[in-house]
């Protein structure tokens, strides 16, 4: 069956949330209770993509731009002020059980495994609530094991595992019913570098094996690059970037890092000819240089024969990042 | 369509909701015994009356009366008990309960497994007293006859739900004000005064009587209670009895109603 549709369909949608305003102090305490002003506040503003089935699509933005807004209002947990946010073809704040079947929502910073239980009980009680099949819950959860490597994790009471070792299972109670749209909020958010490249692995073995949608966030740039082609960037509740991430790289820093490892102490004169230093130290140099003359610059530092090793590396993307929200923010302030 | 799905899709879950809802009562068992003592409040009133109806019965109650009567309160409150309202607050003002909100079954589901699930610990819990009493008083506060015993039934069950929507409803202010617990304070008021809980209903002045016949708090203590002890039987059952469950679809009704106006405006807070 072909399906044209995409996934997840938002347009102009947007979130304003009308916050209570109190300056401090007992008076405007005092005055508050009879009066009140109120501020509105636009969390998400005439947001606009879509997302076809199968992409991995990593979410960006500092924090409070909207993003876990966004990922709420397309879970059907919040209702969009105006705008919608179509996912598998249906509306979310409907809650419709044909919808919540087919997603799933997990949030670092958040759990729905019982505190006080073992997941397993957890797991038990989603198969009974999604109505999965027996056979089908045995396959799943056998082959969630074996991904997640949970072992007997699953036995011991939720409260005596490690950050990690819960993440697993809270990744595992949400895919049981195998949503075909995932949104993670953050899902390797407090977690070790090894337990970090685990989830990652594990959320890329999923989506290749079983086609699902994935929308990301993560604080994490490393989960971006490892696990996104293609990124949707916001700031302030609007879009600020969609598209692919190499692109955005290219376009935000069209300059690409030059790693040397030299054998002995470079000229300073020599250095400054083949591009911009940005660190130096104890035999390690990193050089920013105009992505076209990369090959000249390799080949003079070759030349040199003090290069001991030598990479050529995109900008890290926080930085991109920090340059693409100071470029909005400039473009905001000039146009209000 | 979606929503006969869903009603069916809880049905259908509600087993392994309930089974998950005695599991996490078992967990919490220490708390569980804490709680059942802030509902014994019933035998304190026992030993008060008692006192003082040693000299001579008070209107139509002896100290036997009192006894079971106090004994039949204690049994009902403790079987058809609910703690909703905190939960709610708590879940809605804290954002937990957008876990319930994701999955494809109402939230009401799981929070009424949750304290269904709890009933078959607070009734062992419960039964020592029960006992000791029986042998203090030699009396079971419980219906003699069977068509006692089924509308004993339907009335805990009436009782239950009463409890339950009225905290699902007062609970779920909470989408809308700061705390919905203050709220419910004022409907404690009520109950302790006009269900029988503290003061069994015949005592009072004919005034206040019919007052708590029109209110719902009666139906979640008095009502229950008169049939174990056998002070309403027969035909006479039947008339409070579909008051009892009149004001069930009530509290139902406009729980569900204040649920779904109040996720409308959920903030989902916290992360």
């Amino acid at each position: 069956m072909t399906r044209p549709a995409p996934a997840i369909d938002v347009r102009h949608l947007t979130k304003t949330y009308r916050v209570h305003e109190r300056p401090p102090g007992l008076g405007a305490a005092l005055r508050s209770v009879f009066k009140r002003t109120y501020k509105d506040v636009d969390a998400v503003k005439d947001l606009s993509f879509r997302v076809e089935p199968g992409e991995r699509v990593g979410f960006l933005g500092p924090n409070g731009a909207g993003k876990t807004t966004t990922l709420k209002m397309l879970s059907g947990l919040l209702h969009p002020t105006r705008g919608e946010g179509l996912v598998l073809g249906r509306t979310p704040s409907r809650r419709e059980p044909e919808l919540l079947e087919r997603i799933t929502l997990v949030m670092g910073q958040k759990q729905q495994l019982l505190w006080d239980l073992p997941p397993s009980e957890t797991f038990l009680l989603n198969r009974a609530v999604y109505g999965i099949p027996d056979e089908e819950y045995k396959e799943t959860l056998s082959e969630l094991t074996r991904l997640l490597d949970l072992g007997d994790l699953a036995k011991k009471p939720t409260r005596q595992l490690s950050l990690g070792e819960r993440m697993k299972c809270e990744l595992a109670a949400a895919l049981l019913h195998k949503p075909e749209v995932l949104f993670l909020d953050e899902p390797t958010i407090g977690l070790d570098v090894a337990m970090q490249l685990s989830v990652r692995d594990f959320i890329r073995a999923y989506n290749e094996a079983t086609g699902a949608t994935v929308i990301l966030t993560s604080h994490y740039m490393d989960d971006v690059v490892a696990l996104c082609p293609r990124v949707v960037v916001i700031d302030r509740g609007s879009l600020v970037y969609d598209g692919d991430l190499d692109a955005l790289v290219q376009k935000v820093r069209p300059e690409k890092r030059v790693v040397l490892r030299t054998s002995a102490p470079f000229p300073p004169e020599a250095l400054a000819k083949m591009g911009t230093v940005v660190e130096e130290a104890s035999g390690r140099v990193v050089l920013s240089v105009p992505s076209a003359s990369v090959r000249d610059v390799v080949a003079n530092a070759l030349e040199t024969g003090l290069v001991v090793d030598l990479t050529v590396e995109d900008p890290p993307l926080e930085e991109v990042l920090r340059e693409l929200f100071a470029a909005s923010k400039e473009a905001s302030q000039a146009a209000s | 369509m979606s929503a006969a799905a869903s009603f069916k899709r809880a049905v259908l879950a509600y087993p392994a909701m309930l089974r998950t809802g005695l599991a996490a009562a078992l967990a919490y068992r220490a708390e569980m015994v804490v709680w059942m003592l802030t509902t014994t409040m019933p035998l304190v009133s026992l030993a008060l009356w008692s006192a003082v109806a040693e000299s001579g019965p008070i209107g139509t109650f002896s100290q036997r009366d009192f006894a079971v009567y106090f004994l039949a309160v204690l049994l009902v409150r403790q079987l058809s008990s609910s703690w909703l309202v905190w939960e709610l607050n708590t879940e809605i003002k804290n954002g937990a309960l957008a876990q319930k909100l994701l999955r494809p079954v109402h939230p009401l589901w799981f929070y009424s497994a949750e304290n269904l699930g709890a009933l078959p610990l607070r009734f062992v819990l419960s039964s020592p007293l029960v006992i000791l009493s029986v042998v203090f008083f030699d009396t079971l506060p419980l219906p003699r006859t069977l068509a006692g015993a089924l509308v004993f039934v339907l009335a805990l069950v009436g009782a239950w739900l009463i409890n339950f929507f009225t905290m699902a409803l007062v609970g779920a202010l909470a989408f809308f004000v700061e705390s919905s617990v203050a709220i419910y304070e004022v409907y404690t008021l009520g109950f302790m005064v006009f269900s029988g809980y503290l003061v069994p209903l015949d005592l009072f002045p004919p005034g206040i009587r019919a007052v708590a016949e029109v209110l719902p708090f009666r139906y979640v203590i008095a009502f229950p209670v008169q049939i174990a002890t056998g002070a309403l039987q027969g035909t006479a059952m039947l008339r409070p009895l579909a008051i009892q469950w009149a004001f069930v679809a009530a509290a139902a009704l406009g729980a569900l109603l204040v649920f779904r106006a109040g996720i409308r405006r959920f903030g989902a807070f916290g992360g």
